[in-house]
């Protein structure tokens, strides 16, 4: 046979992309130091942005799209992936991230929006993108606007592990009920996940999300990583938890060994020693309902 | 052996499920390897795709690497796609100095040959070993093979867009290796072929 043609961007290869990372910790890093940190520790990818959410949330103002040359010094430096960020809504950041080649674009609720009514036509990339949800009526909209992986989005830079549980717990609980329901009553929970019915079909069929789904927003300690993964997350997400810690290098392997050795807490009880102090964090509680993260993206 | 052999799967990281469906679609049992403990008892070893680096990485601090390589030396079968290829290489080039492999399959392989994420493709592909209907191949981010030794048996060549073919499926006796994700497609046709030579070699 002669040549065939090559074909990019597709689902397939946007989907299988976060396969690859299943089991593994995406490490935040705003430079090539923590960059490489992270990669030594064992993360599978980086996602490089210009500020920590506790910093954002500390710091406060618009909050964008990192530095070109940030990003590229970055990809430089180490050969796991590297993700950045866009703003939701915000298409031209995400264009200028695919003309970078990065490897994976989060169009974050951590970043300022750029638009308060449409996210960003993902389906028109040939980057594939990662987006946050609190519940599956989300996670399934963001799939329809062409997301290759889904992330619970928990509340970022608060090392409060809370958001982050109630969200999975909610995504895989509304996944329950649907693969419980008849046929016919696909058609209503479409309505009411006000999802495609489609794939809300697929979902109740599978049981499970058609991509990748991943934790994130307040993981801080290794056994933080460990009870995400326990309630079914594929991988993990995090953010200030690892580089607002007395000692980042080892945080960042404890949580990376956690996250592998999830069901076994003689690992997890080994990995937790001798950490140094975490991440001092603030109650999501005690956070402002308009500052809170989790509210932006719809 | 049994009718049914069990195949461990690496499961440091990666796509560790797909390959277990695919396994067991063609009737091996499987288990799951995380530890040198882990290999004892299996019939063949399947490592998946993930990130070449981290996998070697993680494999480093699990005190794995001994092991697994004294299971290759003393026959163990071994399939590798795209980050399992480079973790069977005998030498591997775009890698970080410190990464490692277990080795045993007489080929350098190139990390990321084809670029970015961006540049990661699927493509029918010619695998005259498995059948004469193409495969459904899925590369992401994918390592190719640059050169092979004598006892290397390339199963299928990859050309595309006019350019010179490059070498993306091998087999040296019971070492098995893909640059490409069969387990992403749902045609087991590759993990049948490696479940065959798992059979033949008990």
């Amino acid at each position: 046979m002669g040549d065939q043609e090559a074909v990019t961007g597709t689902s397939r290869v946007k989907r299988g992309m976060a396969d690859m990372l299943k089991g593994g910790v995406i490490m935040d890093v705003v430079n090539v130091e923590q960059a490489k940190i992270a990669e030594d520790a064992g993360a599978v990818a980086v996602m490089a942005l210009e500020r920590v959410p506790a910093d954002i949330r500390a710091q406060g103002g618009v909050a964008r799209m990192s530095d070109p040359d940030m990003i590229d010094a970055i990809m430089s430096a180490v050969s796991v992936p590297v993700m950045a960020k866009a703003r939701i809504g915000h298409f031209a950041e995400a264009q200028i991230l695919q003309s970078l080649g990065v490897d994976y674009i989060d169009e974050s609720e951590v970043l300022t929006p750029a638009d308060y009514a449409n996210h960003i036509d993902k389906q028109l990339f040939t980057v594939p993108f990662v987006c946050g949800a609190t519940n599956l009526g989300e996670a399934l909209r963001r799939l329809n606007e062409g997301a290759a992986m889904i992330r619970s989005k928990g509340e970022a830079g608060t090392g409060d592990v809370s958001n982050a549980v109630t969200h999975i717990r909610r995504i895989r609980g509304d996944i329950a009920r649907l693969t419980s329901m008849s046929p016919d009553e696909l058609y209503v929970a479409a309505k009411e996940l006000q999802a495609s019915y489609d794939l809300v079909a697929e979902v109740a069929r599978l049981g499970r999300l058609p991509v990748v789904l991943f934790t994130a927003g307040g993981i801080a300690t290794p056994a933080d990583a460990a009870m995400m993964m326990q309630l079914g997350a594929d991988g993990v997400f995090v953010g200030s938890g690892i580089f607002k810690s007395g000692d980042p290098v080892r945080r960042a392997e404890a949580i990376v060994q956690a996250t592998m050795n999830f069901d076994n807490p003689d690992v997890v009880a080994k990995v937790s020693r001798g950490l140094g102090e975490a991440m001092v964090g603030i109650n999501v509680a005690d956070i402002p309902v308009a500052h809170r993260l989790e509210d932006r993206g719809w | 052996m049994t009718t049914s052999p069990l195949i461990g799967v690496l499961a440091l990281q990666g796509d560790v499920k797909e390959h277990e469906v695919a396994l067991q679609a063609v009737g091996a049992r499987t288990i799951r390897v995380r530890s040198a403990e882990d290999l004892s008892g299996i019939d063949g070893l399947v490592i998946p795709g993930g990130e070449s680096t981290t996998m070697s990485n993680l494999a480093i601090r699990a005190d794995l690497f001994e092991p697994l390589r004294a299971a290759s030396s003393a026959g163990l079968p071994m399939y590798g796609s795209c980050a399992g290829m480079i973790m069977l290489a005998d030498r591997v080039t775009d890698a970080r100095p410190d990464q490692q492999t277990i080795g045993g399959l007489d080929v350098t392989v190139r990390r990321n040959a084809f670029g970015r994420q961006v540049d990661s493709f699927e493509i029918d592909l010619d695998i005259p070993v498995v059948g004469t209907t193409p495969f459904k191949a899925v590369f992401i981010r994918a390592p190719l093979v640059e050169s092979t030794g004598p006892e290397v048996e390339v199963l299928s060549i990859l050309r595309r867009d006019g350019a010179a073919g490059t070498i993306v499926a091998v087999r040296q006796g019971v070492r098995l290796a893909t640059s490409f994700h069969p387990e992403l497609t749902g045609d087991t046709r590759i993990h049948d072929l490696f479940v065959q030579i798992v059979r033949q070699h008990s």
